[in-house]
């Protein structure tokens, strides 16, 4: 007797894995090069989005008054020929005159003379700008009215530009990242988890209780979602977390009619009439198989409802009614870029192109997932 | 010998070293290695084999039809010429013209948008260069040919107003319009009632009769192949390994596997349950009936399913429940086992269950189950076996931890001669006859007194059917259960029950002891369903 459990013991570990569906699905995902360059795509995007900014040298709410509106260039600012008019500029508001002027790559000198004593604080005026750093000054003469400043030309990169306020583009490019990638996911999973609870238990309890359940999403459909949106936002002022409460409570509806079809259809499969038969409860039958056959067209709606809710996050904050400067998402960014497309083109191009790239990755994942997961030669 | 002949005089179709490969993702998978077989003229050719050795497939190959991971090599030739291969657009030329197939599922092959008339006219319209009124025309006539009832109103009709059988003879029509030489049928009565199955294939011989063109009939059925061919081919793992002309094979087979094939009638008689037996199940008066319309303004329509069903099993008793599809047989396991609502009594082992909520019956549930007859519908196709086996633990026995769980699901696993390693693996990477010993493994991991079994056997093929049979009469011995069985196959039925119930239009037409009523049936209908069943069967169980 101890031996055949013995045995049974040895099956237990040695039992072979099955392939799920799931596993299959994978599979068929990984087949397709679209989804997986999609998949690339999205990850490469996302990793910028959040470990970017943190490497990145300028703060996205970082102010730069010398350089506004300065074009996307791979080349260092500033330029050659914007060095010489600010270190004058510059010293003529410490009000000294400059006597000599060397200037080299990386720093320069200068010989400055006044009719009154030269106060050492000058130096302020020239750390003060964007342009140098590491100012100091030395050779006093006896009289303390003339003396030779240095000081290091800071080198700065502003590879995507920088916007109307000379902040950099790209910080901010990726800052909005985070923030519309963090709202589409949020407001997703709030929809999904919402949604996919509120269709099963409706469908799967059927009569009464579903009609109840159906008329009440019925009359949320029917409220106008900008007058919804305006409401919360008048109640309790301009918010993130709000934001995405907001797109959930809207989007989870399409979610709970397509759940609840699933489930309607589910639930006269014999396997679930199996498990009633076995006196599974309703919280069983609905954890244990209908929500895990749903499942498949969940994922697929899933990433459909990403590129929703980043697309709806940008209209919103394109009205105003979304995140507030100095953090901004895509859609302020895009916004703010087409009211100065003439004269700083880049201002739109750069968010666009992450907007679109994430979008366009996103649905082709999302066709990626429609073909793996429910193939038509099965 | 005749078989040469046959061959030399011309053959319609040819198939010639016909091979099918599939690329999977887990390898190629080779369906069908090298297959000859030839129809002349005027001939009945039989394909017989079990599911998944290659008789389908080397049909669908011959016609074009395979998925699209599907690659062929060989020659399929039609009057001397190469189909195999041929554009689409050549092929069609052939295909569904001079070449047709019907199906196995006249459920799904009519579109339920089109009336009938709509949908018989169409391809003569586009293919056969009819004008409308007269492919009309001869959509009336084909109808009167596959003897439809009253075919000018069936002509104005939809899909869903007609019967299967009446479907399937309206897809026989659908393949006869263009004078085809060669009718290919896969498995075309697999899906219907015994008594439509018998009538469908009278017409089938009668129309070859008629019209002799070539018949390449699919099926694992041996009864039907007795009744309709000329010559067999017996396929096995994607070869043919044995052919010849019907009488002489099916009398004298060679092959082992024909001989296991022909040899798998279900076997043995049920040995009788004294009646000192307690009564486990007994339902009084019991009537199921449904809504079906009405509304504001019309009456209620209501559908009787049930109608005043009486009925008592004892301890350790088979009480078969036959009948044709619609008869109310499955609504009565169901209505049972509280799973619907239902007027009349039901008494479980001394409780009045009539009508009892979810949360009374939970305790129950454990004593009474169910199997299904889809076993691929009835395994949700997320969970592995380990956790359908063990799911009914979950509800009567939470305590168990899951080591203990799954302790017991390879016992039971092994119970139903299942390989217990298999357990971490998911439904669809079994065959039909092992998910039926899964879903079955299901029922008894909670040692229950009652099983309803749902026509379990109805879609397995008859080797494996007998398997099951086997398995249920060891379980029944072994764990003194009482059986429900619902099903619309007899020999079956003889083979396991002590009672057997016969109903229709959800009324008990006979009952009584298995033997008194497949020997001496009293009523008409009765005496139609063991004519139907035997008329296949009587030559091979005289053999």
């Amino acid at each position: 007797m101890t031996s055949t459990t013995d045995e049974r013991d040895l099956k237990a570990a040695s039992a072979v894995r099955g392939r799920s569906l799931w596993d299959d699905a994978r599979d068929r995902l990984l087949a397709n090069k679209a989804a997986v360059t999609s998949m690339v795509v999205l990850v490469a995007v996302a990793i910028a989005c959040f470990i970017g900014p943190l490497l990145s040298p300028h703060d996205y709410d970082e102010v730069y008054r010398e350089y506004v509106k300065v074009p996307a260039s791979l080349e260092p600012y500033p330029r050659a020929d914007q060095v010489t008019p600010e270190i004058e500029s510059v010293l003529r508001r410490a009000r000294v005159t400059v006597d000599e002027l060397t200037v080299e790559s990386g720093n320069f000198t200068a010989r400055i003379s006044s009719p009154r004593k030269i106060d050492p604080r000058v130096t302020r005026y020239i750390d003060r700008s964007d342009l140098f750093e590491n100012a100091e000054i030395y050779d006093f003469s006896a009289d303390e009215k003339s003396a030779t400043v240095r000081a290091d030309v800071k080198t700065l990169y502003f590879f995507f530009g920088t916007d109307s306020n000379g902040r950099d583009l790209m910080t901010r490019t990726l800052i909005a990242g985070r923030v519309s990638l963090t709202i589409g996911l949020l407001a997703t999973f709030v929809a999904i988890a919402i949604g996919v609870v509120y269709g099963a238990v409706s469908g799967y309890l059927g009569g009464r209780v579903d009609l109840l359940m159906m008329r009440i999403v019925d009359i949320l459909y029917s409220l106008p979602f900008i007058f919804f949106v305006i409401l919360l936002v008048v109640f309790f002022g301009r918010n993130f977390v709000l934001m995405f409460i907001a797109v959930g409570a809207v989007e989870w509806l399409d979610m709970a009619r397509i759940v609840r079809g699933q489930t309607l259809s589910l639930k006269r499969q014999e396997f679930v009439q199996a498990a009633e038969a076995l006196g599974v409860d309703n919280a069983g039958v609905l954890k244990r198989h209908i929500i895990p056959n749903t499942l498949g067209q969940v994922v697929i709606y899933m990433t459909l409802l990403v590129p929703k809710v980043i697309l709806l996050e940008s209209f919103l904050s394109f009205l105003g009614l979304g995140v507030q400067e100095p953090m901004t998402s895509w859609g302020v960014l895009i916004s703010e870029g087409s009211r100065n497309v003439q004269g700083a083109a880049w201002m739109l191009i750069f968010p666009s192109i992450f907007l679109t790239s994430t979008l366009f990755a996103l649905n082709f994942i999302g066709d990626g997932l429609r073909d793996a997961l429910d193939p038509k030669d099965r | 010998m005749t078989v040469k002949d046959t061959n030399d005089r011309g053959a319609v179709l040819d198939i010639r070293r016909l091979t099918v490969d599939f690329d999977t993702p887990t390898g190629t998978v080779k369906a069908v290695r090298g297959v000859d077989i030839s129809v002349s003229k005027g001939e009945t050719v039989a394909i017989v084999g079990e599911s998944g050795s290659g008789k389908s497939q080397t049909m669908m190959a011959a016609m074009g039809l395979l998925a699209e991971n599907g690659r062929t090599k060989g020659e399929v030739l039609y009057r001397g010429d190469d189909i195999l291969g041929l554009p689409a657009k050549r092929l069609n030329r052939i295909r569904g013209a001079k070449i047709t197939m019907i199906f196995q599922e006249p459920m799904t092959s009519l579109d339920p948008l089109y009336t009938i008339e709509r949908q018989l006219c169409e391809p003569m319209v586009e293919h056969g260069g009819y004008s409308w009124s007269a492919a009309k025309k001869r959509a009336l006539e084909l109808l009167q040919l596959v003897q439809i009832p009253s075919p000018e109103g069936k002509l104005k009709g939809y899909p869903h107003e007609l019967s299967g059988g009446q479907r399937q003879r309206v897809m026989i029509a659908m393949s006869l319009a263009n004078d085809p030489d060669v009718l290919i049928a896969d498995e075309p009565t697999t899906a219907l009632d015994v008594t439509t199955q018998a009538r469908i294939l009278e017409l089938l011989a009668d129309l070859q009769k008629r019209l002799g063109m070539a018949v390449v009939f699919i099926t694992h059925d041996l009864g039907i192949v007795r009744q309709i061919a000329d010559r067999v081919y017996v396929m096995k793992d994607g070869e043919v390994v044995e052919e010849g002309e019907a009488e002489s094979l099916l009398t004298s087979p060679k092959h082992p596997y024909t001989k296991m094939l022909l040899d798998a009638e279900p076997e043995g008689r049920k040995d009788a349950v004294p009646d000192n037996r307690p009564i486990v199940l007994e339902g009084q008066k019991l009537s199921v009936a449904f809504d079906i319309g009405g509304g504001f303004l019309k009456a209620p329509q209501v559908l009787k399913a049930v109608d005043d069903v009486t009925l008592t099993v004892r301890e350790g008793q088979t009480l078969g429940i036959v009948g044709e599809s619609g008869s109310g047989k499955s609504t009565l396991g169901r209505a049972l086992l509280q799973l619907l609502p239902h007027q009349g009594r039901v008494r479980f082992s001394g409780h009045d269950i009539s009508n009892a909520g979810k949360r009374e019956m939970r305790p129950l549930r454990r004593e009474m189950q169910l199997v299904f007859q889809d076993p691929f519908g009835s395994l949700s196709p997320r969970m592995t076996v380990g956790q359908i086996v063990t799911e009914g633990l979950l509800v009567h026995e939470p305590g168990l931890s899951a080591k203990e769980r799954d302790k017991r699901a390879c016992k039971v696993l092994e119970e139903v001669s299942l390989d217990p390693v298999m357990r971490n693996r998911y439904p669809h990477e079994f065959s039909g006859g092992q998910r039926q010993r899964i879903a079955i493994a299901r029922t008894m991991v909670l040692k229950p007194k009652l099983v309803v079994l749902d026509e379990p056997t109805s879609a397995l093929d008859r080797t494996i059917q007998k398997q099951i049979v086997e398995l249920l009469r060891k379980l029944q011995a072994d764990h003194g259960l009482t059986y429900l069985f619902i099903s619309h196959d007899l020999a079956v039925v003889r083979a396991l029950a002590d009672q057997v119930m016969v109903m229709q239009h959800g009324r008990i037409v006979e009952a009584g002891e298995t033997e008194a009523i497949f020997e001496h049936p009293v009523k008409d209908y009765t005496r139609e369903l063991i004519a139907a069943a035997w008329q296949n069967l009587e030559p091979i169980s005289g053999n």
